[in-house]
């Protein structure tokens, strides 16, 4: 090809496509028709919502309820994508999340008020993310049996804990950040919450060195080795982080649902890693998409939503769910095998 | 078969401390020693009486529901000096849960409770049981068959529907195309189908009132909160609500006062401390609760005392315990709540 005589008037835009390999271009391009190909099924999920249920589906109500109950699935789902990203998986950010919402809500803890309540619920986060990490990175033990004993032993604790009561939250702080006119910069306060996890999320994935690290040490941990990296820490580092990530989750769910139960989180891992899988991460790692992980959990959410709002039963529910996780995967195949 | 009574003798002279007079008196079967016992049988009461074992097995308490009916049996057990309880460590595991039986029926404990996390799959373990001579106490969820219990005591799913439906269509009888809807319970379970059936046909007296909307939650606070939001937002009008579940009850009351709705009334099932309290203090939408009392497995300790000791029931004629117990679904509202207050359940 001969390159254009005359200067190009943008040189901004021009330049590159001519000298990056096309290689680097099938990429961009695959990634764009990923993430339209979510939007696109969220886009039609809004038609649909719209069409059988106009008035209470196109409610900004609706629209904040939307997001609210996404808001603490969706912080968990951020930690799992890196987890996921790196060859790894998390199976007890479940019982995580059970585990730090009754622990901060143990009468003992409410009597330190908000502060408290937050405080132990990352501290607890965090701690069972530790052991996960421990476990896997310098224990060597596979991910998969090192958050299995996790998800049982944690679920346990939180059973132990209450009893098989519901912790009541009698701090007032804490519910007030629920209530149906609480807004921070306009934004209910959990999706507030929710939208930095996002945005931390994707600057330290696609911005940063630990991002570029996870994603090395899921495409050859060997060669992510070779280059310098410190595996073993990067992997202690990212359950943490998903531990962390069940935290903050475990605060949103006691100011959403005013309370604690050792119940909290059922099935969290199966719908994190769900949502991670269509959003375009990788199961075996070396690929992660933040922007998918959150679109896929906003799908699932809304198809929960619309359903409600059409009375459907859950029976329904589950095998239209179930039809969907298949359709995302078999487009995200035609689309991946397209480049 | 001559490898049986060996182990059996063997795990009687490990097992007990005493003389060969009750090595001899054990290997004769409980009906037995039953109908040597005196003719007139009295009613059990509580003075007491020869000493009795207990074994108690039950699902695993992770709901206020099933905690509670852990505690009611062990405290009522306490009350009786000559009972002992033999309580397994709850398990909703089909498999661990028969282990668990099997161990009590080795132990020889006099009277078995079961509380089945699955009745038709644990119906085996409990003719094994009865064959044993180990008088069954099924507790709540019922054996395929009749001959694997002596006794069933439990709660009424279809009356507490009914119950909730009638105390619903009293309450809007003079309101024009009155709505009204159903927060559900775990669709899986046949209880939820019960309730369900039982509401639908207390409906029907009331031609004014329609059923609107049905969402099932799964006896948890945060699915409770969840549909119920989802069912607020669905329904931008309607009368009554009933929710399956006090537990779920709790979300449930949270997404209400999120989305600050208080136009309808609001009946719970089961009977949770939590919800006696809000009914009491009337400030909410909860305006009534149905029962199913977790008390069931104290009165399931007082019969299974009663198989043991061969005794009747206070109040009864009968010389035997009955051979089933269905407890009422009694609404508990602002009227009766203290007279219910210290049954309910955290």
């Amino acid at each position: 090809m001969t390159q254009p005589v005359s200067p190009p008037r943008d040189s901004a835009d021009k330049v590159p496509s001519a000298v990056t390999p096309p290689a680097w271009r099938g990429m961009l391009f695959r990634a764009d028709v990923r993430t339209l190909s979510l939007l696109g099924v969220l886009a039609a999920l809004v038609l649909i919502g719209g069409i059988t249920k106009p008035d209470e589906f196109l409610d900004t109500r609706n629209l904040q309820l939307v997001l609210t109950q996404a808001s603490v699935i969706g912080v968990v789902t951020v930690g799992m994508t890196f987890v996921i990203t790196s060859g790894g998986i998390d199976l007890s950010v479940g019982a995580i999340v059970a585990l730090a919402s009754v622990w901060a809500t143990t009468v003992a803890t409410q009597e330190y008020g908000f502060a408290g309540i937050l405080f132990t619920a990352v501290l607890v986060g965090v701690g069972c993310g530790l052991v996960n990490g421990l476990l896997i990175a310098y224990g060597g033990m596979v991910p998969f049996i090192a958050t299995l004993a996790m998800l049982a032993s944690a679920r346990g604790l939180a059973l132990q804990i209450t009893d098989g009561s519901t912790q009541i939250v009698t701090v007032d702080g804490v519910l007030d950040l629920g209530e149906r006119d609480a807004y921070v910069l306009g934004i209910p306060p959990l999706v507030l919450v929710f939208a930095v996890v996002t945005i931390i999320g994707w600057l330290l994935l696609n911005r940063t060195t630990f991002g570029r690290r996870t994603v090395a040490v899921g495409g050859n941990s060997e060669a992510a080795r070779l280059a310098g990296i410190d595996v073993r820490r990067q992997r202690l580092y990212l359950y943490l982080l998903s531990g962390l990530c069940c935290g903050i989750a475990a605060f949103l769910l006691i100011i959403l649902s005013g309370s604690g139960q050792n119940t909290n989180g059922n099935l969290y891992e199966l719908d994190a890693i769900a949502a991670a899988i269509i959003g375009g991460t990788l199961l075996s790692g070396g690929r992660g998409t933040i922007v998918g992980s959150v679109l896929g959990v906003l799908i699932f959410t809304t198809i929960t939503n619309i359903f409600a709002l059409n009375n459907l039963q859950s029976d329904v529910q589950q095998i239209a769910k179930g039809a969907i996780i298949v359709a995302a995967v078999l487009v995200q195949r035609r689309t991946a095998s397209t480049t | 078969m001559t490898q049986l009574p060996t182990r059996r003798g063997l795990l009687f002279g490990t097992a007990a401390v005493s003389a060969g007079a009750l090595l001899a008196g054990c290997t004769s079967n409980e009906p037995k020693e039953k109908e040597q016992a005196a003719d007139p049988q009295p009613a059990a009461d509580d003075k007491p009486g020869k000493p009795v074992t207990i074994g108690f097995a039950g699902p695993q308490a992770d709901h206020g529901w099933l905690a509670a009916i852990n505690s009611n049996a062990k405290s009522r057990a306490e009350r009786y000096e000559e009972v002992t309880l033999e309580i397994t460590e709850g398990s909703n595991d089909t498999a661990t849960q028969i282990g668990q039986i099997e161990t009590l029926i080795n132990k020889k404990v006099d009277v078995l409770v079961i509380l089945p996390a699955d009745g038709k799959a644990l119906t085996q373990v409990g003719l094994k049981a009865m064959r044993a001579g180990i008088p069954v106490v099924n507790l709540d969820r019922i054996f395929n068959t009749p001959q694997a219990y002596r006794c069933w005591i439990g709660g009424d799913n279809y009356g507490m529907g009914l119950n909730a439906g009638h105390y619903i269509g009293e309450r809007l009888k003079d309101k024009q195309n009155a709505r009204v809807i159903e927060l559900a319970g775990l669709d899986n379970l046949e209880l939820t189908k019960q309730r369900t059936q039982g509401f639908d046909d207390a409906l029907k007296n009331y031609p004014n009132i329609r059923k609107v909307a049905r969402q099932a939650a799964e006896f948890t606070v945060e699915s409770g909160q969840a549909k119920m939001a989802q069912l607020l937002q669905a329904q931008s009008n309607f009368d009554a609500l009933w929710n399956h579940d006090d537990d779920q009850g709790v979300g449930a009351l949270r997404a209400i006062e999120q989305a600050g709705r208080d136009d309808f009334l609001m009946v719970g099932g089961a009977g949770a401390l939590s919800a006696f309290q809000a009914i009491k203090q009337d400030d909410g939408v909860l305006k009534a609760t149905v029962l199913y009392p977790p008390t069931m497995a104290a009165s399931a300790i007082d019969l299974a005392r009663a198989l043991g000791q061969g005794k009747g029931v206070g109040g009864l004629a009968e010389f035997e315990i009955p051979a089933s117990l269905t407890l009422y679904s009694a609404v508990v509202d602002k009227a009766n709540v203290d007279q219910y207050m210290s049954t309910g359940f955290e």
